[in-house]
């Protein structure tokens, strides 16, 4: 079996590369997308861990990642569908009032 | 088993990294369901086959499908990518690629150890503990996603 640093950093590279898109995106897709690379960055990361100790907890914490990366992705794409109705550029840099323009 | 999880792992990661610098959002998308796949290879060889099907099915056939969906119902224009361009000249990802490399090598310190256990989890083992002693758990994601479905719902509303 491969060592399990290999596959931990290969979750640390994948979520890095994540939080720079998150970082660098101002397209609010972009943004949501990034977060998705780091839930699933996060996902390998529990089943290397599930994989070094030889037992399912690993496994059954990605299904709960999923769980919320579903969760958090069906919000997400609602919030997304209603700000493109006020806002079309998606551009995350606009709406950082919580309101209204004055 | 262990060239392909290097060739899996290398293709996930330069999927990945085209996907966070496409300007358009469909390609970025399928570059991401293609990283997906690969991770289902790399879990398939970590000695997670049950996960692996999960990644396949669940997240790369359902959530990112649902997610193209939805950026083509936004209906992108030739215009949106041009946007996109500026949005993503070369200076803006200076700054945060300093950031990111000064928080990886923080991180990175802790990746190192004493070999494991490392062996194949069936999915058998899985269900059993998921639905024995983590059956607290399993009702805990059902509110989650039932939070999910009715926040959407009402979110999706034409008044909310």
């Amino acid at each position: 079996m491969i060592p399990w640093p290999m596959p931990a950093a290969l979750a640390l590279a994948l979520f890095l590369l994540g939080l720079l898109g998150l970082l660098a995106r101002k397209n609010l897709i972009f943004v949501l997308m990034s977060i998705e690379i780091m839930l699933n960055a996060a996902g390998l990361l529990f089943i290397t861990a599930g994989m070094r100790w030889g037992n399912p907890d690993g496994q059954i914490m990605l299904i709960f990642v999923f769980n919320l990366a579903g969760a958090e992705l069906a919000l997400g794409l609602v919030l997304l569908l209603r700000l493109r109705a006020r806002q079309p550029a998606l551009n995350a840099d606009d709406s950082n009032l919580l309101r209204d323009r004055p | 088993m262990i060239p392909v999880f290097y060739v899996a792992a290398a293709v996930a990661l330069l999927t990945t990294a085209l996907a966070i610098t496409r300007t358009n959002p469909v390609h970025a998308l399928l570059y991401f369901v293609l990283s997906l796949l690969a991770m289902g290879v790399v879990f398939f060889t970590l000695g997670a086959p049950f996960a692996a099907a999960l990644e396949v099915i669940v997240y790369a056939g359902a959530i990112m499908v649902l997610f193209l969906f939805v950026i083509m119902m936004l209906s992108l224009d030739r215009a949106a990518a041009a946007r996109e361009k500026t949005w993503i000249a070369r200076p803006v990802w200076v700054v945060p690629i300093i950031l990111v490399a000064a928080f990886g090598v923080l991180l990175a310190r802790l990746f190192h150890g004493a070999p494991g256990i490392s062996r194949v989890v069936s999915p058998q083992e899985v269900g059993v503990r998921l639905f024995t002693s983590d059956l607290a758990a399993v009702e805990l994601a059902s509110m989650l996603l039932l939070a999910g479905l009715i926040g959407a719902f009402h979110l999706g509303r034409k008044n909310p």
